[in-house]
């Protein structure tokens, strides 16, 4: 097969790396040699870099957004359509060779016994399980960019039919329809990785995408009373994917275990925000990457879990367990679901230094490059449904944590202050959910308490 | 003009285009470029000034524009977004912008130096009316130091190049009003400030007079003989 590897090319004697900012052509479109086919972003030049060659785009391998060290492989182009389908199929079988032949040739993996940790199972210890999940949930969205001329065809039909022949021959040994796998490969079709995916999770229910393992007691989530439709009716019956299983069965599970409580505070955003702006330019020149509101609130959450550290805790049985190590999970929601990275030791870290890493975990997130120890270990929640432009919203605990807070939308309100004057402040809702179980309501305020305080005064400044 | 380098030095066509809209300047920079990746002319150094502009590079965030766009509007200031590196940048009269179309193959193929090359410039230039610019490492743009107040940046960079091929380029605050750098967020913590040449000199030169300089120090850092058309 005639392919051209489009590596990200060196722009300068002194560049080391380059971030791609745009791809002009989509998976599928051909190019001509030269034509230009993305852009990338160096300091401060922006370049527009051409095809090495005349064919189809078969592949992208780095993402808008990445940045990868110069030689880097960036992305395939292919003779012709059929070679870009066939390629864009193969990769499976490219990142995994010797962790899948024994997957492939032994029994089906339902047989195994109950193990909580993916990464013990044979083929997870190459593509990373969070990722592996995530990437058997894409298919929704690579739908959307099938190529025209396909459309007839229904995707179960797609994944029947085109699937390279040893995915159907794997398929056929282990008597698996591949028409029910959510595929990743074009169209949704079922590549080699999403198969063995799909063998392995036929294993116990394990939760890698909040960071914990979901104890063996919990059991599926009883059925509603009366089928949800019959045959005839007028609905689409689609599988959830992976990710969307284990988010399901964590958040019932989360809710039977803990009692929820919520409280909710305003804060007042004007010391955060203006100081984010006063130094927001210099720390785009200095750090390569814009400073966000949510270290901030990190920062401040790590003040308030060392005040009242029972919200840094865990429930064992009858007895309460404390964690020592401060790791805050940062949810990021995902075009396919939703992913906590965890931010470990998030105690010992400067405010660059969690801007960083939760820039890092949230791009990689997004990119599907998570080790599985970054989506574990974590001793509570930060969430922000502001983003959306959410109030408030009262999140769910993330087992075996007991407390979760949200961040709603930050807008200006008008607020009277001292003297009655009336002035216009930034301000954020935010509400901790909390597990009444061991957090009583006075606790769950002191906490709150500590992180207005943190956020409305701090001298963030000095803990750049 | 006399001509710097040797004769056999690659031609470099100079033009003083005078107020040019930034959208009209996007689009012949465009036009240029392909023009130019095709081999169809010789490289180009567009030499102008825009109306009140604020422009943002492919890194910029908007909230970086303290004005909301009713206020810009008001002020006559129009905002634009573009395809080159930077934040947000501000032109308007009293600035000299510098579009050099030049194509960087083959001895020149470094993004890098293509910068340096052009801060050597403006520093050349700024010297020839005795001001002493500097580099901040770690920063693109030129920068000076004024007695008593912390360093400035007097001259901008930002460019994109396609196939090696340049487009957008520099801006120098010759006479420019800085007040209207108050529209967008300073380059960088509070204290770091911007200045012009009408700042810095009791008795400062015109844009004409600044382009025609760039134009000559260009043709010496970049090895191109320099010719106004």
């Amino acid at each position: 097969m005639a392919k051209t590897d489009v590596i990200m090319p060196q722009m300068g004697e002194s560049i080391a790396e380059g971030t791609i900012t745009k791809w002009l052509k989509k998976p599928g479109d051909a190019v001509r040699r030269d034509e230009p086919l993305f852009e990338i972003s160096t300091d401060k030049v922006d370049a527009e870099i051409p095809s090495p060659a005349a064919g189809v785009l078969a592949e992208i391998k780095v993402g808008e957004g990445q940045t990868v060290e110069v030689n880097t492989v960036v992305g395939i182009i292919a003779e012709n359509a059929a070679e870009a389908a066939a390629s864009a199929a193969a990769p499976a079988t490219a990142p995994a060779p010797a962790a899948a032949s024994p997957a492939a040739t032994t029994a089906p993996a339902p047989a195994k016994p109950a193990a909580p940790q993916p990464a013990r199972s044979p083929v997870a210890h190459t593509p990373a399980p969070a990722a592996a999940v995530a990437q058997a949930a894409t298919t929704a969205l690579r739908e959307t960019a099938t190529p025209a001329g396909h459309d007839a065809e229904s995707v179960e039909e797609l994944r029947r039919t085109r699937s390279t022949p040893l995915v159907r021959r794997i398929a056929k040994e282990e008597g698996v329809d591949i028409s029910h796998i959510q595929g990743t490969g074009i169209s949704g079709r079922v590549t080699k990785k999403d198969l063995l995916a799909h063998l392995e999770a036929g294993g116990p229910a394990v939760a890698p995408t909040l960071g914990a393992p979901v104890p063996a007691a919990a059991a599926p989530a009883p059925m509603p009373a009366g089928p949800v439709f019959r045959p005839g009716d007028n609905v689409v019956v689609e599988p959830m994917s992976l990710m969307r299983k284990r988010i399901a069965e964590h958040m019932v599970m989360s809710k039977r275990t803990s009692a929820h409580v919520h409280t909710i505070y305003e804060m007042d955003c004007s010391n955060i925000m203006s100081t984010r702006n006063q130094v927001q330019a210099d720390f785009v020149r200095r750090h390569g990457q814009k400073l966000t509101i949510t270290p901030f609130v990190v920062k401040a959450v790590v003040e308030a879990l060392r005040a009242v550290p029972v919200v840094n805790a865990s429930v064992d049985g009858d007895n309460i367990v404390y964690k020592k190590d401060i790791n805050v999970g940062v949810a990021v929601a995902l075009e396919w679901g939703l992913i906590v990275p965890v931010i470990h030791h998030a105690d010992e870290l400067s405010l660059v230094g969690i801007n960083t890493r939760v820039a890092d975990l949230a791009n990689r997130a997004r990119g599907k490059q998570l080790k599985p120890e970054e989506v574990q270990g974590g001793t509570f929640t930060v969430t922000n449904p502001g983003v959306f432009g959410s109030l408030f919203g009262t999140p769910i605990i993330s087992q075996p944590q007991v407390a979760i807070l949200g961040m709603g939308m930050i807008e200006k309100r008008v607020r009277v202050i001292e003297n009655d004057a009336i002035v216009i402040k930034p301000m954020m809702y935010t509400c901790l959910s909390y597990d009444h179980r061991i957090i009583d309501g006075a606790v769950a305020d002191q906490f709150m308490g500590s992180l207005k305080k943190t956020l409305e005064t701090a001298d963030f400044k000095a803990l750049l | 003009m006399d001509s710097i380098a040797t004769e056999t030095a690659p031609l470099c066509e100079a033009e003083l285009l005078g107020v040019v809209p930034y959208a009209d300047a996007l689009e012949m920079q465009a036009q240029r470029v392909a023009l130019r990746a095709d081999g169809g002319c010789a490289d180009r150094l567009w030499l102008l000034e825009h109306p009140h502009v604020l422009t943002l590079g492919r890194n910029a965030h908007e909230t970086h524009v303290l004005a909301d766009r009713a206020r810009l509007a008001a002020l006559g200031v129009e905002i634009h977004e573009c395809g080159r590196g930077g934040d947000v940048t501000y032109h308007g009269p009293g600035q000299l912008v510098a579009y050099p179309i030049v194509d960087l193959a083959p001895d020149r193929c470094d993004l890098h130096r293509y910068v340096r090359d052009l801060e050597q410039v403006l520093l050349r230039v700024l010297a020839a009316w005795g001001i002493r610019g500097h580099l901040v490492p770690g920063r693109t743009g030129v920068w000076v130091e004024r007695p008593g107040a912390p360093p400035a940046k007097i001259a901008a960079i930002g460019v994109r190049v396609s196939r090696w091929i340049t487009s957008h380029g520099i801006a120098l605050n010759v006479r420019t009003d800085l007040r209207y750098f108050d529209l967008i967020v300073p380059c960088g913590l509070a204290g770091s400030a911007v200045t012009s040449m009408a700042e810095l000199l009791p008795d400062p030169p015109t844009v004409a007079q600044v382009a025609e300089r760039f134009a000559q120090e260009f043709g010496v850092v970049f090895a191109r003989r320099v010719q106004f058309r």
